[in-house]
C-alpha cells in the first residue's frame, strides 16, 4: 500500500482531513500528531480494542493475579480474604500427579495426530490436486467432520466404539477388552484417532492450497531428470510444503492442550482413571467442580505461556527455513 | 491472489496434471489410484454421518452388520420424539440461534469496522491493537475460562444470560483478520477516488470496500458460525437453567446423564446429533464455494 507515497505534482498525501490544495493547519497538524492521520479509525477499532480489553487482557492478567493467590468462589456477598501465597500454586500444579498424567497425555495425543495427520491430509491433498471428477464433492466430504459440532460427532463415535458397536463386531474376537474408551491403553489412542478424523479436512484444505503453490515447472525439471513418483514427493512436493506442515505440528500442540469436550464426554470425564484427561479438563475439573480456581489459574497460565513459546520457536524455525 | 478468488471455483485448470494434457495416455492409470483413494477417504469420513442417520431411525439399536443397512420393520422416527422430550428442541434451537446470532451480528458490525481500521487507516494505537489480535489468535480461549467465568459470572452477574453467553465470542478474532487481509487488497486508489470526491470513511467503507470483499464476508461468516453453534465448553459453565442450554450442551449433558432413561439411548443420542449437525453442515455444502483453499491459505499465510 505504497501507491499514495508516490509524488504526484498537484495532489498532495489525501488521508485524513485535508483537501487538494489546503495547506494543514495548525490544529490539524496537532490532531494527526496525536491521534494518527485517520482519527478516525481509533473510532472504528474502539469496539475491538474494549472487547479485547475486558475479555482478554483482564481476564489474563486476572488470571495472573489469582494464581498467586489463595482464591475460591465463597457465597455471593461475602468477603473473604484472599491471601498472597507466591509460588504455592505453581508448585502445586508442578508436583500434581494427574497433571503429570495429563501431559503424558497429550504426549501420547501428539504422537499419534501429528504423524497421522501430516501423511493422511499430505496424501489426500495430492490425490485431490489434480482434475479429477467430482472433486467438490470429495473436498466438501473431506471437510464435512471438521465443520460440525463435537458432541454431534462424538455422540456417534460413542455408538460406533461402545462395547457391543458395529466396530467391535467387525473385529469380532480382535476387539480389545474392556472396550476402546474404557480401557486405560485404548483410551487417549482413541481420542487422538478421533481428533485426527475431525480435524483432516481443514488440514487437506491447507496442504492444497499449498500444493497449488508449487510451481508446475519443477515438477516438469524433475521429471525430465528421469526423477521417479517417490524422489519427486521427496524433492519437489514435501519441501514445498513444509510451512504447512510445521503449522499442522504447531496447531496439533494447541489442540492438544485444549482437549475438553473429548474427554468429558467420549471417555466420561478424562477416564478411566485419568488415563484420557487433558490439561483443560483439569481446569475445568478443579477450577469449577472442585472450587480450586488458584491452582486452575497457575495450570491455565503455565499453558499460555507454553502455547506462546512453542508458537514463538515454530516461528522462528519458519523465518530460519525460508 | 485476487480479489475474485473466493468467488472463483478453483476447478480443474489450476493443477498440475491437466498441464500435461498430450501426455494424458500414462496418467489414466494414476488417475484410478487417486479416485480408489479419494472414495475411500469419502467413505472413513461420510460413514460415521450416514451411521448417524440410520442409528437415529432405529426402533432398537442394532449394531450388528446388518445394522447398517435400515431394516424396513425398525424404522421409526420415536427417537426423535424422545429427544425433543428430553431436551425441548425447539428451545435449545432457539437458544443456539440467539447465542450464534449475537455472535455472527457482533463480528460482522464491529468486526468489520476494525478489520477496515487496521488495513486501511493510520492511527495512533493501530500497532498495538494488532499486536493483541496476533496473541488473541494464538491463545486459546479455554485457557481463560476461569477468570472469564470470574468476571462474567461473578463480578457482572451475567450467569444464566445470553450476554454472558456471547461475550467471549462477540467478536471473531479470525475473521478481523480476514477482512484485514482482504481490504489490504482493495487498491488504494478506489478509496482515495472516493475520499478526494468528499466521501466519508464510513461510506467509502460500506459503499467502496465492502462491495469489493463480499467473498472474503461470506468466508468469514462461515468460519464464525461454527464457533458458537458448536461451541460446548463455555455455553456449559454459563448456563444454570435448562431453558437456556444451547442445542450443544443439551445434548451433552443428555449423553452424559440422562440418556439411560430411553428406550433407545443411542437413537435419542443419534437424532439429537443428527440436528445439532445439519444447520452447519448444510451450510458449509451449500456455500462450499466461499470456503476455499484460497481464503484459507491467504488467512494463515498472512
Amino acid at each position: 500500500m505504497t501507491s499514495i507515497t508516490a509524488p504526484r505534482p498537484k495532489v498532495p498525501p489525501l488521508e485524513g482531513e485535508l483537501r487538494p490544495g489546503a495547506r494543514p493547519s495548525r490544529r490539524q497538524w496537532l490532531t494527526r500528531a496525536a491521534f494518527g492521520r485517520n482519527p478516525i479509525g481509533m473510532i472504528f477499532g474502539a469496539p475491538y480494542a474494549l472487547f479485547i480489553a475486558l475479555l482478554f487482557a483482564y481476564p489474563l492478567s486476572l488470571a495472573v493475579w489469582i494464581s498467586f493467590h489463595s482464591y475460591f468462589f465463597a457465597a455471593p456477598g461475602v468477603s473473604v480474604p484472599r491471601p498472597f501465597v507466591g509460588w504455592a500454586n505453581y508448585t502445586a500444579v508442578l508436583t500434581d500427579p494427574a497433571v503429570r498424567q495429563s501431559f503424558v497425555n497429550i504426549g501420547i495425543f501428539l504422537v499419534i495426530n501429528v504423524p497421522l495427520t501430516v501423511m493422511l491430509s499430505l496424501l489426500l491433498a495430492t490425490a485431490l490436486n489434480a482434475a479429477i471428477p467430482f472433486r467438490t464433492f470429495f473436498r466438501t466430504s473431506y471437510y464435512v467432520p471438521y465443520v460440525t459440532a463435537s458432541v454431534a460427532t462424538i455422540g456417534v463415535f460413542l455408538f460406533i466404539l461402545s462395547p457391543s458397536g458395529i466396530f467391535n463386531h467387525v473385529l469380532g474376537p480382535l476387539a480389545p477388552v474392556p472396550s476402546w474408551l474404557v480401557n486405560q491403553n485404548w483410551a487417549m489412542p482413541s481420542v487422538a484417532i478421533y481428533v485426527t478424523w475431525k480435524g483432516l479436512g481443514f488440514f487437506i484444505l491447507l496442504y492444497l492450497a499449498a500444493l497449488q503453490n508449487v510451481p508446475d515447472e519443477l515438477y516438469e525439471a524433475a521429471k525430465v531428470d528421469g526423477a521417479s513418483w517417490w524422489h519427486r514427493l521427496r524433492a519437489v512436493t514435501i519441501p514445498g510444503v513444509r510451512q504447512v506442515t510445521t503449522l499442522v505440528s504447531l496447531l496439533a500442540i494447541i489442540t492438544g492442550a485444549n482437549l475438553f469436550t473429548e474427554p468429558y464426554l467420549l471417555t466420561a470425564g478424562g477416564g478411566p482413571d485419568g488415563k484420557s484427561a487433558s490439561p483443560v479438563w483439569l481446569i475445568y475439573e478443579s477450577g469449577i467442580e472442585q472450587n480450586h480456581p488458584d491452582f486452575a489459574s497457575a495450570l491455565g497460565v503455565l499453558l499460555v505461556i507454553l502455547v506462546l513459546l512453542i508458537s514463538a520457536g515454530v516461528w522462528l524455525l519458519q523465518r530460519r527455513q525460508a | 491472489m485476487t480479489l475474485t478468488a473466493g468467488a472463483a471455483e478453483v476447478g480443474a485448470p489450476v493443477t498440475a496434471a491437466s498441464d500435461d494434457v498430450p501426455t494424458i495416455e500414462p496418467r489414466a492409470p494414476r488417475l484410478w489410484w487417486r479416485l480408489v483413494l479419494l472414495i475411500f477417504g469419502a467413505v472413513v469420513f461420510l460413514f460415521p454421518f450416514y451411521y448417524m442417520i440410520v442409528g437415529s431411525l432405529q426402533k432398537t439399536a442394532n449394531t450388528t452388520l446388518s445394522g447398517i443397512v435400515p431394516q424396513p420393520g425398525n424404522i421409526t422416527l420415536h427417537n426423535y420424539g424422545q429427544i425433543n422430550a428430553a431436551l425441548s428442541l425447539g428451545r435449545a434451537i432457539i437458544n443456539s440461534g440467539i447465542f450464534t446470532g449475537g455472535v455472527l451480528l457482533g463480528t460482522l458490525v464491529l468486526g468489520i469496522l476494525a478489520g477496515y481500521a487496521l488495513a486501511q487507516l493510520r492511527f495512533r494505537g493501530r500497532g498495538l491493537l494488532f499486536g493483541f489480535m496476533l496473541l488473541m489468535l494464538m491463545v486459546p480461549f479455554q485457557l481463560l475460562i476461569i477468570p472469564l467465568y470470574v468476571i462474567i459470572v461473578r463480578n457482572y452477574g451475567l450467569g444464566n444470560s445470553y450476554l454472558g453467553m456471547i461475550a467471549p465470542f462477540a467478536i471473531n478474532s479470525t475473521a478481523v483478520f480476514i477482512f484485514r487481509q482482504y481490504f489490504l487488497q482493495v487498491p488504494q486508489e478506489l478509496f482515495d477516488a472516493a475520499r478526494i470526491d468528499g466521501a466519508n470513511e464510513l461510506r467509502v467503507l460500506t459503499r467502496i470496500a465492502l462491495p469489493l470483499v463480499r467473498p472474503a464476508v461470506l468466508t468469514a461468516m462461515l468460519l464464525t458460525f461454527i464457533g458458537p453453534w458448536n461451541e460446548f465448553l463455555w455455553p456449559l459453565l454459563i448456563t444454570k437453567q435448562q431453558n437456556l442450554e444451547p442445542l450443544a450442551v443439551a445434548l451433552g449433558n443428555y449423553i452424559s446423564t440422562s440418556s439411560g432413561v430411553a428406550t433407545n439411548p443411542y437413537g435419542a443420542i443419534m437424532a439429537g446429533s443428527f440436528v445439532l449437525a445439519l444447520p452447519a453442515v448444510a451450510l458449509f455444502v451449500i456455500f462450499q464455494r466461499y470456503f476455499q483453499t484460497v481464503n484459507i491459505g491467504s488467512a494463515v499465510k498472512g
